[in-house]
């Protein structure tokens, strides 16, 4: 009977035993390394909300221009973010492009007499939604879910903007 | 002269018949090692080894590079974007810079030239000293036992390593954008959260990367399994990869990028 | 053991060729149950590539290999395998696996197919180490040791799993006499003890006639002559003197063919 223990080769632990316990550490900690870049990614970079299905309502605007607005634009109130857009369609009927607003519950209490215009944010920026909420009178009922807002402005349009302005000016040097 | 002229039409021949056999041999490495699944606990054991090789070994210089390409993403878009005022936009321009274009692109040359020569090198190194030989001799099959566990490790690491570059590149760029260029943090985070859509941006960055990762480490293997079993041919052969990988990466990104983004 | 027995190993009219250039014409062989054959000849005659045919690595172009009457070339790859885990083979660079140390190199055959449990294999591959006496060296990486000592190691592997036959592909090339002398020994005690079948590839003419029961020499394609090495050292054909001998000239010509020597002296290479 050869004794084992003598010529060192023992079964289980040892230095053999170190090196893939030490390779395998490393590899669980890479792979969850590359996990935690994923939900970094897209919960901090991307923003991904986990929506609960009740934390938000639609509501419905069109415009006779939507410029550069663009999905995931934000809606807001005097610079608070209350809701971003959903959606941009346009209305296969009168051909006017159809808004889909997600707004956040938190903010619930706008009138029906609330105004939508598309803003830009600088000169150059980013296009975004201003939301202006109206006066609150006897008969004027509060935006549910699914309701349109049909005081809108539609996005000013650098162009036409300076379009105008050359125009005033040579009409007025006559 | 004629002959000359149908020496040369055989020699485009003979050419395009080589490649053609060669790209079906690689094929038929790849189906074969695929095809036949490793058993499970071995399998694993050795996929757990080939990580480390493949991936962790791979990490440092691509947290790295992440982090400076990120930076000096960073530093060059301030110094164009404020220019117009709009410095506000560099959250937005290098993160969908990373994770459109450069995170898959240079993670994937990157991984050509750490992982991929390396991958060839060594078992080009095995089938010159006649260990693949000695494996199908001892009834194991070289493919399950060699090339499979190598091909999923390069499979699954390089996606997560072009995740980790990207990520690591946007914190760079946080880094000289808001810490050292004062840019406002809050800023800097909401428009670039506003920009980046997760369907579009980080799964398009995913599935070029599960892409490159595939032609990389494809390539890699074949060229090590199929190498000339000599000192001349191994080095010859890791070359190879790195050129080949490097080129079939950049002409598929184009490709993808006209396919995700071009419209 | 008689002669009348079934050869383990049967080549049929083989033939085989690389692109153009033709290797085997015609060979037919015979390797019997339990003895040590020999297959000699000169550099660089393909005899690697018979014992690669012989284990099903390659494909010939003509002619059978019958491993125990079983075609090996027209079997299913299990059969391949199932057939190849009778049979080793000691390649000429040892070929151990170079990223795991000598224990887990004779291990690892055990491991993949015995289903034994771990301490058996620990004994049976100390056992195996000791019958190359390689025990000391068991922790040691291939790339430790020296050329003699990796190959002892790798025929501790081949016979890890008790094969039924060997083969040995160059075991003497570029050994050392002692190294040299501790294989001879060890491929003759193997074969003994165990009853191995061995095949043994070489063109050491001394160590292979001291070693084998029986002698095939190969030149021009094909076998030149067979016999007991007895036979072979008085036989009378010219090549086989010039082999054995190992006279640098005569039917094997000392110079390579080439254009006439005053020719090319005269007008230059062309």
């Amino acid at each position: 009977m050869i004794n084992l223990d003598t010529l060192g080769i023992d079964s289980e632990s040892g230095n053999k035993g170190m090196l893939t316990r030490k390779i395998e550490i490393l590899v669980g900690l890479f792979l969850l390394a590359g996990l935690a870049a994923f939900l970094v990614l897209v919960f901090n970079v991307a923003n991904v909300q986990v929506s609960r299905g009740d934390s938000t309502y639609t509501l419905y605007a069109k415009f006779g221009n939507v410029g550069g607005l663009k999905v995931r634009s934000p809606v807001k109130v005097g610079g608070v973010v209350v809701g971003r857009v959903k959606a941009i369609k346009l209305d296969p009927v009168k051909l006017e492009p159809v808004v889909t607003l997600l707004m956040d519950k938190q903010y619930s209490s706008f009138p029906d007499t609330s105004s939508l215009a598309i803003l830009t944010s600088g000169l150059l920026g980013e296009q975004f939604l201003g939301l202006k909420p109206g006066f609150v009178d006897d008969g004027v009922s509060m935006l549910k879910n699914g309701d349109s807002i049909d005081d809108t402005q539609s996005a000013l349009i650098l162009e036409d903007l300076i379009g105008q302005l050359l125009y005033s000016m040579s009409s007025k040097s006559k | 002269m004629s002959v000359i002229v149908i020496d040369k039409i055989a020699n485009v021949g003979r050419w395009a018949i080589d490649n053609v056999m060669g790209m079906g041999r690689a094929g038929i490495m790849l189906y074969s090692a695929i095809v036949r699944l490793p058993r499970f606990k071995k399998g694993t054991a050795l996929l757990v080894k080939q990580l480390y090789v493949v991936g962790v070994q791979s990490m440092v210089i691509i947290l790295v590079s992440g982090l400076f390409i990120g930076m000096v993403l960073a530093l060059q878009g301030y110094t164009i974007l404020v220019g117009y005022g709009a410095e506000q936009s560099l959250g937005p321009m290098v993160a969908l810079s990373l994770l459109r274009e450069l995170g898959p692109v240079v993670t994937a040359l990157l991984f050509a030239g750490r992982a991929g020569s390396a991958l060839t090198a060594e078992i080009g190194l095995m089938k010159s000293t006649e260990q693949l030989s000695s494996l199908e001799m001892m009834a194991i099959d070289p493919l399950r036992q060699i090339i499979a566990p190598r091909f999923w490790a390069g499979v699954i690491s390089l996606p997560l390593l072009a995740l980790m570059f990207s990520t690591i590149g946007i914190y760079g760029a946080h880094i000289v954008g808001v810490d050292w260029k004062g840019i406002d943090s809050g800023s800097f985070w909401s428009i670039l959260q506003a920009s980046v859509e997760w369907r579009s941006d980080i799964v398009n960055c995913l599935i070029k990367s599960v892409v490159f990762a595939v032609v990389v480490t494809w390539i890699a293997l074949y060229r090590g399994y199929h190498v000339i079993p000599n000192p001349e041919g191994i080095s010859k052969a890791t070359t190879q990869t790195v050129v080949q990988s490097s080129l079939a990466i950049l002409a598929l990104d184009f490709l993808m990028t006209t396919m995700m983004f071009g419209q | 053991m008689t002669q009348t027995q079934k050869p383990l190993i049967e080549i049929r009219n083989l033939g085989f060729s690389r692109g153009q250039r033709v290797i085997y014409n015609d060979v037919s062989l015979s390797i019997p149950k339990g003895k040590v054959t020999a297959i000699m000849g000169p550099s660089g005659i393909g005899k690697t590539t018979l014992l690669k045919l012989m284990g099903g690595q390659l494909t010939p172009d003509s002619g059978q290999v019958l491993f125990d009457g079983l075609d090996i070339h027209r079997c299913s790859r299990s059969e391949l395998f199932s057939i190849r885990k009778r049979m080793s083979m000691l390649f000429q660079s040892g070929a151990l696996f170079t990223d795991m140390n000598v224990f887990d190199n004779v291990a690892f055959a055990l491991r993949e197919h015995s289903g034994l449990s771990e301490s058996i294999i620990e004994r049976i591959v100390l056992m195996k180490l000791e019958a190359v006496g390689l025990r000391g060296v068991a922790k040691q990486m291939p790339t430790e040791l020296s050329g003699g000592m990796q190959r002892r190691a790798a025929l501790a592997r081949a016979i890890a799993l008790e094969p039924e036959m060997v083969m040995y592909d160059e075991p003497f090339a570029g050994q050392d006499p002692i190294s040299m002398g501790v294989l001879v020994k060890l491929i003759r005690e193997l074969s003994d003890a165990l009853n191995l079948t061995s095949v043994v590839v070489s063109h050491d003419v001394q160590e292979v006639l001291s070693i084998a029961d029986y002698v095939y020499v190969m030149a021009d394609k094909t076998i030149i002559a067979h016999g007991t090495p007895e036979a072979l050292r008085h036989a009378d054909i010219a090549q086989l003197k010039q082999f054995i001998e190992g006279a640098p000239d005569g039917p094997v010509p000392f110079h390579y063919p080439a254009a006439d020597y005053q020719e090319e002296l005269l007008h230059g290479l062309k």
